[in-house]
């Protein structure tokens, strides 16, 4: 039979795509808008491929089920939304310090508290700051768009297991709900069971796994380990789409939805001849630093759009030195920044362009 | 000469706990008298004797035996308090050949994972849970536990248990038994020479269970903790066997395990031809090469459009069939539905983008090209976001009155839920539409390259969206030739 890689996906049914043909073995889920299409994509996909799919019983019980499958050596898969991460961020902690890889994605949603079904960015924090307890950190990677919603599911397993450590794929609901065409990779095999994992397999009995050390400096020991592997990531695994930054004197920095709304802003300032252009940041931890620092010297000024109260505002000021302003540019609630909020000011803070 | 015997742990143990950091490599780190160390005992002996080893993975809870993956010789891993059940899940799904032993206390099976150990067991999860019941919190310093007796005096019910308050003890292997999943739920105490018999055979006949994939088996075990509850060693046994016991009754509650057939479970596929088969879309139609471009002028940029109506007709999947013709010709296209309350609850509307390069922002709010029209709010509501050289096209079967539009604007009207319904199906009224729109775009906007396949395209755009149902396909494609050749004939008796 012949077949077409080229589908039209939802963001949230193009993830599951991309982990099932980048070899994932399981999926555990609770259903959450507006992340749901998750659950039932993975639902309807991985028993057809006599693969694992657990609808749990709470996000606490998928993310401990994800632990197990991980713990076992295969790729395992959760996702959520704002407040069913923040049930899952204790074993996300665990998870980091047993370096179990696994990948997990939340399609944010407005907050706090039970807030509303619309899209929202406002689990930068708990997410990119690595909000369960204790200092440890997780990749963060931020697709603006279906295809990149299928692509960073096989770049999140493979970072996971590259640096033994849980990986978020971060994105908000018009990402995970907007359908476009999607060209599908090849199907991965199933990864080998690492060496350290509890696969009879592998290595009969001898490992184990635990996040418990007693003692202060085996504890400290840990810590210490752990943000030197954090430092690595820092150095070698910056993302971010870069348009228009050449001659640039004024920077739009925003992620998911926001990269998208910005570009099309940066078009139109183009054509008014102001020369605007974007950092998109791919990966919120490690944050882009690199191409921030490159273009501090050439910019008058950042502008930050978000759809929070502030938030990646933070991560630009310090990782500029706050050496240029930065101007924050947001809508909350479910309200989505507008190309033309971004035009107006950015005619406004350049003194350029059709009034 | 006679051998010198070598008394040895059992050989489930390490015989050096290498595990645990310090010095001391040799002794457990439980207190005397506690129960722990009689049913470590027990799981290690029937794990060497089972010769089960090598594929046991030994999940040590938060509790007094948060410890126990240093003294078992096999897998270990130690979980978040009360998480067991979940853990093992994920490792009894991902590897069905390994042996999951769950094991864990009061605290932590009872109160903090009742929910996740109650779905486990009601999952029937192949695995054996051994559920250490002393009434008491060990580690945190003997506050009370969810078992713990009415009256019994704890650092947290220093006034005695009371049922006003705290509610009754839970008794955890009646409520198990209740369930259809497990197939063997016991209660038995670590006591008596004789109970610890008992207890010797249940730990077999659960784990035995999961080797022969039999499902969920639960073992508690009444178990001592003189340190906390203040007891010797005699006043310990008595009480697990007249207060404990009394209230949570020795015995077996569910056995079926000679009756189930082992669950086993069909091997992952991998296949790359398989996954393709699974995941790929059949393909549809002839299609075009990798390369084809329209050629019509107005692809020559972004088009972007916006349909709105009432939910139920078929407003969103009107937008998906337009991209999907979109994605066959080559485009970039983007869907954005309107989602939530407010799409189940009355108005529904999609944001669609059509263009040959990399698509920006997907929302259309503004300089929309072609706005699809159902229902007369949607059209108070969206007709200010048309482009000054715009297309409006509605249904006119539910707005009256010809709406007013600016110059440069051009506008377009059908009865399209008329002509469905006249037709035979309301549902249709959205791909009468679909025809009047091509219908206006081979008149006004497509060169004759470009118009010529439009049929073939609608087509394959359906046969796509409907995942070749043909029935559903044929339906629409009639009401789509409708749709087309009436609006066609208006056009036409325009000019």
């Amino acid at each position: 039979m012949e077949y077409s890689n080229k589908l039209l996906l939802k963001g949230n049914e193009a993830v599951v795509y991309g982990a099932i043909l980048a070899g994932c073995d399981c999926y555990f889920g609770y259903p959450i808008t507006p992340a749901s299409e998750i659950a039932q994509a993975s639902a309807e996909y991985f028993p057809k491929l006599n693969r694992t799919f657990i609808q749990a019983e709470c996000e606490t019980g998928a993310i401990n089920m994800v632990m197990g499958a991980a713990a076992a050596g295969r790729r395992a898969l959760t996702a959520s939304s704002g407040l069913g991460i923040s049930l899952k961020q204790e074993a996300v902690s665990y998870l980091a310090t047993m370096e179990l890889p696994c990948v997990i994605v939340d399609i944010m949603r407005g907050g706090p508290g039970l807030g509303n079904i619309a899209p929202e960015q406002s689990d930068y924090n708990q997410v990119v700051k690595g909000g369960g307890h204790g200092g440890y950190k997780v990749i963060v990677l931020a697709p603006s768009s279906a295809q990149e919603m299928c692509d960073f599911a096989a770049l999140a397993f493979d970072l996971a297991d590259k640096y033994r450590t849980p990986v978020y794929i971060l994105t908000d609901g018009v990402i995970g709900q907007m359908l476009e065409s999607v060209t599908l990779p090849e199907p991965l095999p199933r990864r080998e069971s690492p060496e350290w994992a509890l696969d009879f397999k592998i290595n009969p009995r001898t490992n184990y796994l635990t996040s418990i050390y007693l003692g202060n400096d085996e504890l400290e020991e840990l810590n210490i380990k752990l943000n030197a592997r954090y430092r690595e990531i820092q150095k070698n695994e910056q993302r971010a789409e870069e348009y228009m930054l050449d001659d640039a004197e004024i920077v739009v920095a925003g992620f998911g939805i926001c990269g998208r709304i910005i570009r099309t802003a940066i078009e139109q300032l183009r054509k008014e001849g102001i020369k605007a252009g974007m950092i998109r940041p791919i990966t919120l931890f490690p944050f882009p630093r690199d191409v921030f620092q490159r273009v501090t010297p050439q910019v008058s000024e950042f502008v930050c759009v978000e759809m929070n109260n502030g938030q990646m505002i933070d991560d630009i000021r310090l990782n500029i030195e706050c050496a240029k302003p930065v101007t924050l540019i947001n809508r909350m609630g479910g309200n989505m920044p507008t190309v033309e909020d971004i035009v107006k000011y950015c005619r406004k803070a350049t003194g350029k362009g059709d009034k | 000469m006679s051998e010198k015997v070598k008394l040895t742990r059992s050989k489930g143990f390490f015989d050096t706990f290498e595990r645990r950091p310090g010095p001391i490599k040799k002794n457990m780190s439980y207190c005397p008298g506690c129960g722990h160390g009689v049913l470590h005992k027990l799981i290690a002996e029937a794990i060497s004797d089972f010769g089960i080893k090598d594929r046991t993975v030994f999940i040590s809870p938060v509790g007094c035996s948060v410890f126990a993956y240093y003294y078992f010789d096999c897998f270990g891993v130690q979980v978040p308090h009360g998480r067991s059940a979940s853990v093992a899940t994920g490792l009894i799904r991902a590897n069905p050949e390994s042996i999951v032993i769950g094991y864990q206390g009061d605290g932590d099976l009872a109160a903090i994972g009742f929910n996740n150990f109650i779905q486990a067991a009601n999952r029937g999860e192949n695995y054996c849970v051994f559920f250490v019941n002393n009434v008491i919190y060990g580690m945190t310093g003997g506050q009370m536990a969810p078992t713990s007796l009415i009256g019994q005096k704890t650092t947290t019910s220093p006034y005695g248990r009371s049922e006003l308050n705290e509610g009754y003890p839970l008794r955890v292997c009646e409520m198990v038994a209740g369930l259809e999943a497990p197939v063997y739920v016991e209660r038995v105490a670590l006591s008596t020479t004789k109970n610890i018999i008992k207890a010797r055979q249940a730990v077999r006949k659960a784990l035995q269970n999961s080797i022969d994939k039999k499902g969920f088996s639960l073992v508690e075990l009444l178990s001592g903790c003189p340190v906390n509850l203040k007891f010797d060693a005699g006043q310990m046994n008595d009480f697990i066997d007249n207060e404990m016991s009394s209230y949570f009754p020795l015995g077996v509650f569910k056995d079926e395990s000679a009756k189930r057939a082992p669950k086993i479970r069909p091997e992952p596929i991998f296949d790359a031809e398989k996954v393709r088969e699974a995941m790929y879309a059949p393909k549809i139609g002839e299609g075009v090469a990798a390369d084809y471009r329209c050629t019509s002028e107005i692809f020559e940029r972004e088009l972007r459009i916006k349909i709105a109506g009432f939910g139920g007709q078929g407003v969103l999947s009107l937008g998906l069939i337009i991209a999907a013709m979109g994605k066959q010709r080559n485009f970039n296209v983007s869907w954005l539905p309107s989602y939530g309350p407010e799409m189940r609850g009355g108005t529904a509307n999609c944001a669609l983008i059509v263009n040959r390069n990399t698509i920006g922002s997907p929302i259309v709010d503004s300089n929309c090209d072609l706005l699809i029209i159902l229902n007369k709010p949607s059209l108070e509501k969206y007709l200010p976001e048309l482009s000054p050289n715009g297309v409006l096209l509605y249904d006119s079967s539910t707005i009256e009155n010809m709406p007013k539009v600016a110059d440069g604007q051009s506008v377009f009207e059908l009865k399209a839920s008329d002509i469905a319904e006249e037709f035979g199906n309301l549902k249709c009224a959205n791909t009468v539409i679909l025809g009047a729109l091509t219908a206006i775009l081979k008149e006004k906007f497509l060169n004759k390259v470009d118009s010529a396949d439009i049929d073939g395209l609608v087509a394959d755009a359906l046969t796509e969206c409907f995942r070749g149902k043909t029935k559903i396909v044929n339906l629409n494609m009639e009401t789509y030739k409708i749709g087309q050749n009436q609006m066609t004939e208006q056009i036409k008796a325009d000019k």
